[in-house]
């Protein structure tokens, strides 16, 4: 979707501001949100596509005005919901229903370590022939659709180069919404600035953007 | 700067209150639209009282554990850090065996010192050279590479850092007091897929004596991403 999550390439946001010394959670609330999102998510009863896409699909001055941790804990709220692990219900109240039989955590403190480094769990080891190859010519598609994308509207339309075949991964435009996995070749294609900008950028400069099979034809 | 960033926060949490209300919460594919008539309800404005409220509910139910939940704050707030990828970029600079593997296959090199398997989530890692800069963003969300570096700075997740770096990085890298010479190749790194990067920065001139823990000091998260220089110095460093 064309939301204001897309920023690449927009001005005038302001200053970048560096904190010094920056705490990892500025406030204990953000720990805990953080830390059930990930122990939540071992249920897997959501993909990460989808978890970024309740973020996208807040209003925008909402995505604005937020915290990134308040975005987290409204995107968890809205996915413990939607996936059935609680019920609106039981939202409002802060309760379990009652009569409810007590599940058992998929993740306790013994598997972390285990499991931090398949996380993004998005590489697919099947066999799916590449549309493309390195040193190749392509130009990103124009499309524009109304659920989750992770072709930014910066490169749509243009023209870049195959610098690198990354694998198979899962594709988020179908992912996100449950719509299967859809396992297809990942490049990360070389786009000049002044493609991407004109004449303003640098001539030698230059934006790599990964990019799904489906985010591409021959140029 | 700080303060600015603290006045904001101060402001957004106390609109929180008002938008984090179920129905906003429950985004637009839920079909209860009985369930967004919250003017009248009494929610805590008070994030924490709310997380809190959730986190309760959950261990209520089975579905998390909380010493789960404290080992997850622990591991991001002491274990996983940018002194991961700081030994990392120390062990390239002083074996050029390890710099030609990291380069080549980041998790095989990084998976040395356990922080990633070698089968696990992708990371890449692209080289700083008096030639060419590189600079990890990510326009579309927060991705950044975890397993080395941490959980992102909040100017990493912001919008003025999202919005221009693709579009500015020359711009960008000054407002980090980094000027970079026309001749220089700027390379940005859009993470818009499930691949991690991390930037690999220049030795600084003046540490050929140096051993791997003493380069490793002078690696500094922000070079890492690429927003940075190394100094051949710790001091003022970010």
């Amino acid at each position: 979707m064309n939301g204001i999550h897309d920023m690449g390439g927009m001005q005038d946001m302001g200053a970048i501001e560096h904190e010094k010394n920056e705490p990892v959670f500025h406030a204990a609330w953000e720990s805990r949100v953080f830390a059930m999102f990930l122990a939540a998510g071992a249920w897997r009863k959501w993909n990460l596509d989808a978890f970024r896409h309740t973020r996208e699909v807040l209003p925008p001055a909402d995505y604005l005005q937020l915290s990134y941790y308040e975005q987290w804990f409204s995107g968890l709220r809205d996915l413990l919901v939607r996936r059935g692990l609680v019920t609106a219900a039981e939202m409002e109240s802060g309760k379990p229903a009652p009569g409810t039989a007590k599940a058992t955590p998929p993740l306790t403190a013994d598997k972390i370590p285990a499991t931090l480094p398949n996380r993004l769990h998005a590489q697919r080891d099947v066999p799916v022939r590449p549309r493309f190859q390195p040193g190749q010519q392509v130009r990103a598609r124009n499309i524009n659709p109304v659920g989750h994308t992770r072709l930014p509207r910066y490169a749509r339309g243009k023209s870049g180069t195959i610098h690198r075949d990354h694998g198979v991964f899962v594709f988020p435009d179908t992912n996100a919404h449950f719509l299967g996995e859809n396992p297809q070749h990942v490049y990360s294609v070389c786009f000049t600035a002044r493609e991407l900008w004109g004449a303003q950028s640098a001539e030698k400069d230059c934006v790599y953007v990964d990019m799904w099979d489906d985010y591409l034809d021959p140029a | 700067m700080t303060t600015t960033r603290r006045d904001f926060l101060t402001a957004a949490a106390a609109t929180a209150g008002a938008a984090m209300t179920p129905d906003l919460a429950h985004g637009h594919e839920h079909d209860h639209p009985h369930e967004h008539d919250h003017e009248h309800q009494v929610v805590p404005s008070d994030p924490a009282l709310r997380v809190k409220a959730l986190e309760s509910l959950l261990v209520e139910k089975g579905l998390v554990d909380r010493a789960a939940l404290d080992a997850l704050v622990d591991t991001y707030e002491n274990k996983i850090g940018p002194r991961n990828g700081a030994r990392v970029v120390a062990r390239a600079w002083a074996d050029p065996a390890y710099k030609a593997r990291l380069l080549a296959d980041a998790n095989d090199a990084m998976a040395d010192f356990g922080f990633v398997s070698r089968q696990g989530d992708r990371m890449v890692v692209v080289e700083n050279t008096p030639a060419v800069h590189n600079l990890i963003v990510c326009t579309l969300c927060s991705c950044y590479p975890w397993p080395v570096l941490g959980l992102p700075p909040v100017w990493y997740k912001s919008a003025p850092y999202r919005s221009r770096s693709v579009i500015d990085p020359r711009g960008v890298l000054r407002e980090f007091g980094v000027e970079l010479a026309d001749n220089v190749e700027v390379r940005v790194w859009d993470s818009t897929a499930e691949l991690r990067y991390m930037v690999l920065p220049e030795r600084p001139a003046g540490t050929e004596r140096l051993s791997e823990e003493q380069l490793a000091a002078l690696v500094t998260r922000d070079s890492m991403v690429g927003v940075a220089k190394v100094a051949a110095t710790s001091e003022g460093q970010r």
